[in-house]
C-alpha cells in the first residue's frame, strides 16, 4: 500500500511539474526513479527507457507504466499512469471550461495571434534537428513521406504502416 | 454517437501515437480536424500553445481538451483521455514483461527504425499546415516566427519563448 502511495505521488509530481517535451522528463523521471526510490539500477532503467521509445504515445506515459508494472504489478502500473495524467487533466479541464468565455478578450486574443507563428517555430526546431541526424537514405524517405501527406492527405497511420513494413522487409532480404 | 466517436478517434490515435507528442500532432491533425471537423486548425494550434505552456504531454493535454470542446460536459473529456491513455499502456505492459525476449529482436529494431523518417515527415506536416494566412497575417508574425526559431534552437525553454511570444502580442496587436 505505501509502496503504490509512492507511485502515485511520484509520478504526480512528474506531471504536475515537467513541461514541454518528453525527452526533457527523463532526467527528471530518472533522478526520481533511480537516485531517490532506488526502484531501478541506472542501466536497466535506461535499457527500459530505450524500449519505451519504441512503443507509441508519449514518452512519460510509457515510463510510468513500466516503472509501476515493475515495482508493484499491474496495480503499480495504473496507480503511475493515474498520477501522472491526473494534474494535466484537471489544469487543461480548466482552461477548456473557461477558455471559450475569456477567448473572446482582446488580450488573450492577441496573446495568442502571436503564440500561433510561435508554435511554428517550436515544432519545426525538432524536426530539422531529426532530419539532419539521419543517413541519407532515411532522409529520402522522409521527404517522401512529407510529399505524400501533404498532397494526398491520407491518414498518417498508412505511412508508419510502410515504415514498419520496410523496416522487416529490408532484415529479412538481407538475411536471405 | 458522439461519445463512441470519441472513443475510438482517441484509441486511434493513441495506438499509433508512435515518437511522442510532435508526430502526434500530425495524427491529431488528420483525425480530429480534417476527418471529424471537431475542431478548427486554429483552435488545434491554440491548443499546442497551451499545452506547452501547462504541464503533461500534449497528447493528453489535447485530448482532454477536445473532449471537452466536443460533447461539453466532464464525461467527454474523461473519456477522451482514457481512450488516449489505453493502448499506449497496455501495449507498454507487453513489452515489458516480454522484455527479455523482445530486447534484441532485429525486426523489432528494424520496424521502429524505418518508421523514424516517417515521423520526421509527420512532424514536418505539423509544422507546415500551420504556414496559412491565419497564422501569418503580416510581418510581425514572420519577425515572431523566425526569433523563436532561433531562440529554441539556440536551446532557450520553449516555454519562455511562449511566454515572450504571448506579452509580444498583447502589446503589438
Amino acid at each position: 500500500m505505501r509502496e503504490l502511495w509512492n507511485l502515485f505521488s511520484c509520478f504526480f509530481k512528474i506531471g504536475a511539474f515537467t513541461f514541454g517535451s518528453g525527452y526533457a522528463m527523463i532526467s527528471l523521471i530518472e533522478r526520481e526513479v533511480v537516485d531517490k526510490h532506488c526502484w531501478f539500477e541506472r542501466e536497466d532503467f535506461l535499457n527500459h527507457f530505450t524500449l519505451a521509445q519504441s512503443a507509441p504515445g508519449p514518452f512519460s506515459l510509457n515510463a510510468a507504466a513500466f516503472v509501476g508494472f515493475r515495482v508493484k504489478g499491474y496495480w503499480g502500473a495504473l496507480v503511475s499512469v493515474l498520477g501522472l495524467v491526473i494534474p494535466s487533466f484537471v489544469i487543461i479541464l480548466l482552461i477548456a471550461m473557461y477558455l471559450t468565455d475569456i477567448r473572446d478578450n482582446e488580450t488573450v486574443n492577441a496573446a495568442f495571434k502571436a503564440l500561433r507563428p510561435c508554435v511554428v517555430a517550436l515544432i519545426a526546431v525538432p524536426c530539422i534537428r531529426m532530419f539532419i541526424k539521419m543517413k541519407w537514405p532515411q532522409m529520402i524517405v522522409a521527404v517522401a513521406a512529407l510529399g505524400i501527406l501533404l498532397v494526398s492527405g491520407i491518414s498518417p497511420i498508412y505511412m508508419l504502416l510502410l515504415g514498419a513494413l520496410l523496416g522487416v522487409a529490408l532484415t529479412y532480404f538481407r538475411k536471405s | 454517437m458522439i461519445y463512441w466517436q470519441l472513443f475510438l478517434s482517441y484509441l486511434k490515435i493513441g495506438f499509433f501515437g508512435f515518437g511522442g507528442g510532435y508526430p502526434m500532432i500530425t495524427l491529431i491533425h488528420n483525425e480530429i480536424v480534417m476527418q471529424r471537423e471537431w475542431i478548427s486548425q486554429a483552435q488545434l494550434s491554440d491548443i499546442i500553445a497551451i499545452s506547452q505552456m501547462t504541464p503533461g504531454p500534449i497528447a493528453i493535454n489535447c485530448a482532454t481538451y477536445v473532449g471537452f470542446t466536443v460533447t461539453g460536459n466532464i464525461w467527454g473529456s474523461l473519456l477522451a483521455t482514457t481512450a488516449c491513455v489505453l493502448p499506449p499502456l497496455s501495449l507498454m505492459l507487453i513489452l515489458t514483461i516480454f522484455y527479455r525476449k523482445l530486447q534484441n529482436n532485429k525486426y523489432i529494431q528494424a520496424a521502429i527504425s524505418w518508421m523514424r523518417p516517417m515521423l520526421v515527415g509527420m512532424i514536418a506536416v505539423a509544422a507546415i499546415m500551420f504556414l496559412n494566412q491565419e497564422t501569418f497575417f503580416d510581418w510581425s508574425s514572420y519577425a515572431i516566427c523566425i526569433g523563436s526559431f532561433i531562440a529554441v534552437w539556440k536551446k532557450v525553454n520553449p516555454i519562455w519563448v511562449l511566454l515572450i511570444s504571448a506579452l509580444l502580442g498583447i502589446l503589438i496587436y
